[in-house]
């Protein structure tokens, strides 16, 4: 490919065509519209519009970088061309929506749409102008390709940082209006109404998003030297000096961390909540699936199992009524919490047992069915004395912790709970990672078989594994019922195993921090911005398969697994005949 | 007795013990349900006949499977997108087809019509699911492939709520379908499931006879076997790989189509659950054994329908119905633990698994 010269028309036209694909598919799709809501800059750009930006970006770059041997002014012409293809779908979408009503198929092609895509124009000079939008944004891609390195990572850092504040502006001023220590201050006030100039309108101010663009791309352009900088001066210092250096760091972190809730007010405590309860479920889903490369499709089992066990053993929701189930000893919280791991790690090890001769796709299907086993059996009518079928289970017991309760929010206790089983389990996980144990998990994912050959016992290695996630997971599912206040069968289905799955794959499998960083990215973006919750999904497979073709590893890796991912993953066009299935590959999963 | 225990470990016998205790649930509560006398022989054979069309399904979307399974040794998780988006652009040719009164005139046409918009629907996203995200990579460990399948699946089925939107749609009632054949002693088989096990029959006849008879199936056959070996006898194993995808999406959205014949719906995730089901039909019968998919489809189908009622009813289960999709994975447990290769698979050795 890279030999080959390939025409500039011709690969305009098919990088446009396939932009044009992806605009029509996002347009269609209703996300430009429900993003044209949300403001990035006030006046200027919306977000839905912004999309389209980032499509004409991105293929005016792809089509300079793959005619890298022609001339500039060629590689800026074939890129304008390509993103103006791409908007000619566009056009021509919005041509058809106005003659044909569309509706019946699309529900998404209104004429709202049409008026966002034509920029409010009317229709002549709205075309041009569309095309117009196309090249300009094609063309600035090829122009990113042509810009050293040095700068283009600057810039585009300080674009996403702008789009980033831009988006959770109203979540700043919740914040800011929560906290009585913010919401009198005549600085913050000052500070905020030169960001924000608070309105109707949501997201920067003009002035705002320049500022915020000049400082991220400022810091990012210094950041290099910054940390190279910073990095030598503690590397010069006596060793003794570095370790306390690193604890007090540490110690800060621990304390920024337990004075949070303060700042955050009630909403955003909560959402953090709901990303521990996240994150507690990714670590252990990181044992099983990063560390012991079992890929377990049914993980939300657990947490239902951990989750139904605190419901069961806690309500006071207990008698003969509707709505109530006829068994349930009316324990506390912590009493219950115990018994809650123990049964989640109990069915680990009774799942563990028939799929310990099964490998790779195998296993991913039975655990998925046992998934979806234990929640047809929460809903079924057979059980509905003890789980309470579809009406579920209400009143579990909050935790109580002596005056100290009366003291917290429900969030705040809750932020506290949370953050000490987040900290216990992830110092588990390292233990474990750093232990025999852990150095068996990953022979038996590199290789089963060699991984036997060496003394690993396979049966009570990945039995642990099952074991050790699902206690985790059960954990997570008794502080999730507590907090939430109800169990339903259908918070247990199989998104959510799959939504744990993309932390820990996106996040870098076998990678603690990793998954920490996945669960903020994937679950607490989303949480904050709920408006958009229709896409959530679509975004997740879209990002799911993006990763694996580009980046198997995750976003930030263990070293190990790096390497593993790409010992034999060779470029795409190979002329060898492809080796798939040699008898040592065949266990490396 | 020595021989015994150092032969099996624990672990198989433990899982015998397992397989042991379904197997003797399931039978005590057909003698069970049986002896209560409830049911009537001709229930039970409507509830055959209604397996059997639900198997015919099964039994096509599992050949998907099979076939993807056989040249990549991957499961192809978005299949059940594939399957799924054959029957919803079905809906669309049908509502069309209905409007406009074409549907009266000819039915049959309309019919032909229908499957080919299903099939070229499906055989489209099958083959861009095979260039885009599955092709780049047949050298990357087997975790990777697999999770991009499940990715690919969640990105299609909501890419179509996106773009059609979640409500639940109703396909229009077809001319000449309706109504049912009366047999003596009471069982009834309606023109719909006639349709479904006919045209399953012939599109497996179809298959067979394509991978048995022609040099297209022989090159098939070839690279299931061994890609290199295939690649050195001259034979183009990309074209092969995509003319495989080819025939499982058409296969799929045609059976897209027969499901939703049956049940006279299209929503976003409809081909989650027959998709799961599918491919425990493949299992069951032997993955990557076409004949095997074919019979594991029937055999699930039938175990489905007959076995919840069968099985549980005599137990005095509330509502057995509800539990029917996890009969299916129950068996899927059963099979894995005491045949791992299916009924008709003995190819499979430990390097392919």
């Amino acid at each position: 490919m890279a030999t080959q010269r390939s025409s500039p028309f011709v690969t305009a036209v098919q990088q446009g065509a396939i932009a044009g694909g992806v605009a029509v598919l996002l347009t269609l799709m209703g996300m430009v519209e429900t993003f044209n809501e949300r403001d990035i800059v006030q006046g200027v750009i919306s977000l839905g519009i912004l999309l389209l930006v980032a499509i004409y970006l991105v293929f005016g770059s792809t089509t300079a970088r793959t005619l890298s041997q022609s001339q500039v002014s060629v590689r800026i012409g074939a890129s304008a061309l390509a993103g103006a293809i791409g908007e000619l779908f566009l056009v021509g979408l919005v041509i058809l929506g106005q003659q044909v009503n569309l509706r019946p198929v699309f529900p998404n092609a209104s004429p709202e749409l049409w008026e966002i895509l034509q920029f409010g124009l009317s229709a002549p000079q709205s075309y041009l102008a569309m095309l117009g939008f196309g090249a300009v944004f094609g063309a600035l891609g090829a122009g990113l390709t042509l810009v050293s390195r040095r700068y283009r990572g600057p810039v585009i850092v300080g674009f996403l940082c702008v789009v980033l504040i831009g988006l959770l502006d109203d979540l700043i001023g919740i914040t800011i209006a929560s906290n009585p220590m913010f919401a009198t201050s005549p600085v913050i006030e000052t500070i905020n109404q030169f960001f924000f100039a608070q309105g109707v309108e949501n997201g920067l101010s003009k002035a705002g998003a320049v500022v915020v663009f000049l400082v991220a791309s400022v810091l990012a352009y210094h950041w290099p030297t910054l940390r190279s900088g910073a990095r030598s001066r503690t590397q010069a210092m006596p060793a003794g000096r570095q370790h306390t250096l690193a604890l007090s760091m540490y110690g800060l972190f621990v304390v920024i961390l337990l004075i949070l809730p303060n700042f955050l007010g009630p909403y955003l405590t909560d959402v953090s909540n709901s990303v521990m309860i996240f994150t507690l479920m990714a670590l252990g889903l990181n044992i099983v699936v990063g560390f012991a490369g079992l890929l377990d499709l049914g993980y939300v089992a657990f947490f239902a199992i951990g989750a139904y066990t605190m419901g069961v053993l806690t309500t006071t929701a207990v008698g003969a009524e509707s709505g109530q189930i006829v068994w349930g000893p009316g324990l506390t919280f912590w009493w219950a919490l115990p018994f809650a791991v123990l049964f989640s790690l109990m069915a680990g090890v009774l799942l563990g047992i028939p799929v310990l001769r099964m490998r790779g796709d195998y296993l991913a299907i039975v655990t998925l069915g046992f998934g979806e086993i234990v929640r047809i059996l929460a809903l079924s009518d057979a059980l509905k004395p003890y789980t309470g079928g579809s009406q579920g289970i209400v009143e579990p017991a909050m935790p109580t912790v002596g005056r100290l309760s009366a003291a917290l929010s429900s969030q705040g206790l809750y932020y506290y709970l949370l953050l000490a089983c987040v900290g216990l389990v992830i110092f588990v996980a390292i233990r474990l990672r750093d232990s025999r144990q852990g150095r068996s998990w990953m022979a038996v994912r590199e290789d089963e078989d060699v991984a036997q050959a060496m003394g690993v016992r396979l049966v009570s290695t990945k039995l642990l594994a099952f074991a050790s996630g699902a206690a985790m997971a059960g954990l997570a599912g008794a502080v999730f019922a507590s907090k939430v206040g109800s169990i339903y069968p259908n918070s247990f289905d199989l998104l959510k195993s799959i939504n744990v799955l993309a932390i820990v794959i996106v996040g870098g499998m076998g990678s603690i921090p990793g998954v920490i960083l996945g669960s903020l990215v994937l679950f607490g973006l989303p949480e904050l911005l709920r408006e958009f919750s229709e896409y959530r999904y679509f975004v997740f497979g879209a990002v799911l398969v993006a990763m694996m073709l580009t980046r198997p590893e995750g976003l930030w890796p263990s070293t190990k697994r790096k390497q593993e991912l790409h010992e034999n993953m060779g470029p795409e066009a190979d002329p060898r005949p492809q080796v798939l299935s040699t008898p040592g590959e065949a266990g490396s999963v | 007795m020595r021989r015994f225990f150092e032969r099996h470990d624990l672990v198989d016998i433990i899982m015998w013990l397992i397989a042991a205790t379904i197997l003797f649930v399931a039978l005590l509560g057909s003698i069970k349900t049986i002896q209560s006398g409830k049911y009537s022989p001709a229930t039970w054979v409507d509830l055959g006949i209604s397996g059997l069309t639900q198997g015919s399904v099964y039994a096509l979307i599992a050949l998907g499977y099979t076939m993807v399974y056989g040249v990549l040794r991957m499961i192809n998780f978005a299949h059940s997108e594939v399957f799924m988006s054959g029957a919803f652009m079905g809906y669309f040719a049908a509502t069309w087809m209905a409007n406009s009164g074409f549907m009266q005139r000819n039915p049959l046409l309309g019919l032909m019509f229908l499957f080919l918009v299903a099939a070229l629907t499906s055989v489209t996203i099958a083959v861009l699911l095979e260039r885009i995200a599955y092709r780049r990579l047949r050298r990357a460990p087997r975790l990777v492939p697999l999770i991009t399948a499940i990715g690919a699946s969640l990105f299609l089925q909501y890419m179509f709520r996106g773009l059609f939107g979640s409500q639940v749609r109703s396909y229009p009632p077809m001319p000449g379908l309706e109504g049912a054949i009366s047999l003596p002693g009471g069982v009834e088989i309606e023109y719909v499931q006639v349709l479904v096990i006919v045209a399953a029959a012939l599109m497996m006849l179809v298959l067979y006879l394509f991978t048995q008879r022609t040099r297209a199936g022989l090159a098939l056959r070839a690279v299931s076997e061994d890609k290199d070996v295939a690649a050195l006898m001259g034979i183009d194993v990309d074209a092969t790989i995509v003319r495989t995808f080819v025939i499982g999406g058409a296969f799929a959205g045609m059976a897209g189509v027969l499901y939703a014949l049956i049940y006279r719906q299209v929503t976003f995730y409809m081909g989650f659950v027959p998709g799961i089901k599918a491919f425990t039909a493949a299992v069951l019968g032997g993955i990557g054994n076409l004949p095997g998919a074919m019979l594991g489809g029937l055999t699930l189908g039938v175990t489905e329908s007959v076995g919840t009622i069968l099985f549980l009813d005599g137990y005095g289960v509330p509502a057995p119905y509800q539990l029917k999709d996890g009969i299916a994975f129950v068996v899927l447990v059963l099979i894995l633990i005491l045949r791992p290769t299916g009924i008709l698979g003995e190819r499979l050795s430990r390097t392919k698994a």
